[in-house]
């Protein structure tokens, strides 16, 4: 369905920078969380577009129902004096933001010098029953892996962000 | 003598019956030596232990040296061998070994009872005499360990425990003579004597080290394998030495220089006369009575091999030289001390015209001849020191005979016991025992086979002996007294051992007249009936009487010069002077000796010693002081690469390592935003890198 | 420029921007928002090759990028967690005051 870089694909990739670029510069942080859902959404609809409906739907299930939700939780949670920050930037932010430039343009150069294919292949959709029966027949074995790694990450963030309990009683 | 002795010999499986006195001899010299060790732990102020230590030692050994006599006079009057023999081994070097031993003969017992006796009676006279000093305890200890040097000499059986025990005396000689130390005389004196003694030592040491070399053994006696008995004179008399000598001649001749040197005999005797400069005890036991005999005792001693090679009727060169020696000595002596004016110096220069006699004796006439003289010396020479030491004790240690004069009436016992003394000494006939003994000598020297000579020398020299004794006589005991202050007589302890000591005088020339020769007897081990038929041998009497009249003449010369016209004043010139002042000159300045010496030995040795000096500043030490300067420089170099590059580098790396901490610390700080970035960083460089090297490689084409 | 180089340069700024954002914000929580995106950048990535490679039946990328998005998810949680129990603690999120490294 993909017929060179068209509209769709522009709009889309702007949601997602924009979204991403607030997220980077936002003094609020509730705001910063919620630009950060933007820049999901825009994502899953490039998803969308590249025939890859499942990963798509997952994104918005997993991401922004669920990590998106977590990370305005923990927000709300650890407010510390007021909501906003005087310094919004850590010490010497240039030495990450050059570093950040650097890593694009390794990137950058990386693929603009190297991918020389022009058409993209057609291919059969991939429906929920092919994904099914991928996951039970060739990925069982993570699918089951990823169930406990789920489990156990459970298990331990409500440890870690458990209260502590005195001997003599009482929360922390 | 009688060659088969009775002894034990440790390793040898026949044993005999040794008397315990002989197994234990060697007490005789421990124990005044155990004395003077005990004597020098004691503090000054402890004279009375010491006078105690000292007396009672001596008095212990002379009771062993009666027994060890009484044993000897034993087996003599039994007729059975008398020469005990104690050896061992000394030194193992794998098989061989050196031994040493005493030996106890009649030599030795009579030499050990007089010595033993004498020393006693010195040592009682000595507390009187030093009892205002306060070195008394030092006094008593160089005595004690005399005596037990001197007692050693007598009993060794071994050259090598001789030759010690000789060095012991040489030493505490040397500390006696130079016992006021702070008297540069003395001092001085004390010096000479060590180092010309040391002269002939040096020859004796040749000696017993080339007869060792010969024969194998230092033992006198060793049941036949000695080295002055028969089998090793024979091999020495038949070995070459140069010159025409035989080995037993040269040998004979190098320990002959050694005890020329410790007897004062020409012309080694410069010391003698200067070793008056010790207190007078020291001056009449060492000098007169004991250490100056034991050159004569050695050469008693080694007398076989002396004469070894002489039969019936011969003379050896060995004991012609010594004859010589002792006669020129004896002249000698004798003409110097009659233009000396100080008491102690006649007796000095007597005592070496005496020692003179002694070698005559030896050289012409045998052991016992000698011997005999030596033993009635020794009486009358010590009590005249004796009597000296009180005469000068009461003139308040007046010394110049010019200054004194009439002590008979002021000190009696002294007069009288040193007139005995000065008879026996002349050789007054037939009472005294200096007669006796001197008549011995002057009879063997006239038979003897080699020369006249030596026999014309004794008679001048017994009117010179007449002559300057009563000089000394008259000078001091008669007359009025010239000197200062008043005199007085001596104490009881200082004049009761002169007493003694006249009275031995008198009496010892019994042992050894013609009529019963029992000295002589008892030193060769034969018995002896008495027997005037002795008088009746040819030339004895001749020879009596002119030995008397040689004895009178100087008595009356003496007395007429001196003792009829009395000097008034201490200034006055000796008649003697007055006569022959060039010769009197000559004589009182003991015939230039000591010039010619400083002249040529000592000159010569001072630049020897100068050389030595300025070699051993220069070139050893500044050898040393290269070698010191090297490693101070060594060690300065050391510090400086220690202090520079080691401590530095050190302290350098110290420091780079506390800057390193911190920077590592500084890196540990625990930001997160930072880890962060070095991971971002490290991400960025490994991916770069990747994909450098890949499309370097052309595994991607990019 | 093909639509995969586009894809994957988008997938790039997202990373870059993911980057950014962990490097020089303050704020722990935002770290952590920082590398979700980077992880969504990944993911990105592994579609864009699996729908313009070989064998797209295979899924293998799009598997592999639901795995991502599940692990991604508990890692948020845990994270999460982390910085709570750190508020809890130091009263701040300020990643600049967490230098001390005692307990």
């Amino acid at each position: 369905m993909i017929h060179g870089v068209g509209l769709p694909f522009f709009l889309a990739s702007m949601i997602t920078l924009i979204g991403a670029l607030a997220a980077a510069t936002m003094r609020n942080l509730v705001h910063c969380a919620l630009s950060l859902t933007v820049a999901f959404g825009g994502l899953a609809l490039i998803y969308l577009q590249l025939d890859a409906q499942f990963a798509g739907f997952a994104q918005i299930l997993v991401y922004i129902g669920a990590v998106a939700i977590l990370v305005v939780f923990a927000i709300l949670l650890t407010r510390g004096v007021g909501t906003t920050l005087i310094h919004v930037y850590a010490q010497k932010w240039i030495l990450g933001l050059l570093l950040a430039a650097g890593v694009f343009a390794l990137l950058g150069w990386a693929v603009l010098t190297s991918i020389p294919r022009v058409a993209a292949p057609e291919i059969a959709v991939p429906t929920v029953l092919t994904i099914g029966q991928s996951l039970m027949h060739d990925y069982v074995l993570p699918l089951e892996i990823t169930a406990v790694l789920l489990t156990v990450a459970l298990i331990g963030a409500v440890i870690v962000a458990m209260p502590e309990f005195k001997k003599n009683g009482g929360a922390e | 003598m009688d060659d088969s002795p009775i002894g034990i010999n440790p390793g040898n499986v026949t044993q005999c019956y040794v008397p315990w006195i002989v197994a234990n001899l060697w007490l005789i010299p421990a124990i005044p030596m155990v004395a003077s060790g005990l004597i020098a732990l004691l503090k000054q102020p402890y004279k009375r232990a010491s006078q105690a230590l000292a007396i009672g030692a001596m008095a212990f050994s002379f009771l062993l040296s009666l027994c060890a006599f009484s044993r000897v006079f034993l087996s003599w009057h039994a007729g059975t061998p008398t020469r005990y023999l104690f050896n061992f081994d000394w030194m193992s070097m794998g098989a061989s070994s050196v031994q040493i031993g005493w030996v106890l003969d009649p030599l030795a017992a009579v030499m050990l009872v007089m010595v033993t006796f004498v020393g006693s009676l010195i040592f009682i006279y000595s507390t009187g005499y030093m009892a205002h000093d306060k070195n008394a305890t030092r006094f008593f200890c160089f005595l004690s360990l005399f005596a037990g040097g001197m007692l050693g000499v007598i009993i060794a059986n071994s050259l090598l425990l001789l030759f010690m025990c000789w060095e012991i005396v040489g030493l505490t000689s040397y500390l006696l003579i130079g016992f006021w130390y702070h008297k540069p005389s003395a001092a001085a004196a004390a010096k000479k004597a060590f180092l010309t003694t040391r002269i002939g030592d040096i020859f004796f040491l040749l000696g017993i080290v080339w007869l060792f070399a010969q024969t194998g053994t230092t033992l006198f006696y060793n049941y036949g394998a000695g080295a002055i008995e028969s089998s090793a004179l024979n091999t020495l008399l038949h070995q070459g030495a140069g010159f025409g000598l035989t080995a037993a001649t040269a040998i004979a001749l190098l320990i002959f220089a050694g005890a020329a040197g410790k007897s004062g005999q020409l012309p080694l005797h410069v010391w003698l006369p200067d070793a008056m400069e010790g207190p007078t005890p020291v001056s009449a036991l060492i000098h007169a009575a004991t250490m100056v005999a034991a050159g004569v005792y050695l050469v008693a001693r080694v007398y076989p091999l002396m004469s070894a090679g002489a039969g019936p009727g011969q003379t050896t060169v060995a004991l012609t030289v010594v004859a010589w020696i002792g006669a020129a000595t004896a002249l000698f002596g004798a003409l110097v001390a009659v233009a000396q004016n100080d008491i102690k110096r006649i007796l000095a220069y007597s005592t070496v015209s005496q020692l003179g006699y002694m070698m005559v004796g030896l050289a012409t006439g045998g052991v016992a001849v000698g011997m005999f003289h030596l033993i009635t010396h020794a009486f009358f020479k010590a009590l005249l020191f004796l009597g000296a030491g009180s005469v000068i004790h009461g003139c308040h240690e007046e010394q110049d005979i010019r200054h004194m004069g009439g002590l008979r009436k002021a000190m009696p016992v002294t007069y009288a016991t040193y007139m005995v003394g000065m008879l026996a000494l002349s050789g007054f006939p037939l009472i005294f025992s200096g007669f006796w003994s001197k008549d011995a000598i002057v009879g063997a020297a006239h038979s003897w086979v080699g020369s006249q000579g030596p026999f014309y020398m004794l008679l001048t020299g017994a009117v010179l002996t007449a002559f300057y004794m009563t000089r000394q006589i008259a000078l001091v005991f008669f007359g009025s007294y010239r000197g200062h202050g008043h005199a007085h007589e001596s104490p009881l302890v200082m004049t009761a051992p002169l007493a003694i000591l006249a009275f031995f005088a008198v009496v010892l020339g019994v042992l050894g007249t013609p009529a019963w020769p029992w000295f002589t007897g008892f030193l060769e081990s034969r018995p002896v009936p008495f027997d005037f038929a002795g008088f009746s041998e040819p030339g004895l009497l001749p020879l009596m009487a002119i030995a008397t009249v040689l004895v009178f003449v100087g008595l009356g010369v003496g007395w007429s010069l001196y003792g009829a016209r009395q000097r008034k004043t201490a200034e006055e010139l000796d008649p003697v002077e007055q006569a022959v002042p060039a010769v009197a000159g000559f004589l009182g300045n003991r015939m230039y000796f000591d010039e010619l010496y400083e002249a040529t030995v000592l000159r010569w040795y001072a630049w020897l010693a100068a050389l030595a000096g300025w070699l051993d500043v220069r070139v050893w030490g500044g050898a040393v002081a290269a070698v010191s300067l090297f490693f101070r420089g060594l060690g300065r170099a050391n510090k400086a690469v220690d202090s520079v590059w080691i401590d530095g580098s050190f302290d350098k790396g110290c420091e780079e390592l506390v800057t390193g901490g911190g920077l590592l610390a500084w890196m540990q700080a625990g930001r997160a935003p930072g880890y962060l970035r070095v991971l971002g960083l490290g991400v960025l460089i490994l991916a770069g890198i990747a994909l450098v090297a890949a499309s370097m490689s052309g595994q991607v084409r990019l | 420029m093909t639509p995969l180089t586009a894809y994957l340069l988008l997938a790039a700024m997202i990373f870059a921007l993911g980057l950014g954002i962990a490097l020089t914000r303050r704020v722990a929580i935002l770290v952590l928002i920082g590398i979700e995106l980077m992880l969504n950048a990944a993911n990105l990535n592994l579609i864009a090759f699996w729908r313009f490679g070989p064998h797209p039946e295979a899924l293998t990328g799009m598997m592999f990028a639901i795995f991502s998005i599940a692990v991604a998810a508990a890692e948020a949680a845990v994270g999460l967690g982390l910085v709570i129990a750190y508020h809890r603690h130091a009263r701040t999120t300020d990643l600049d005051a967490m230098t001390r490294m005692k307990g």
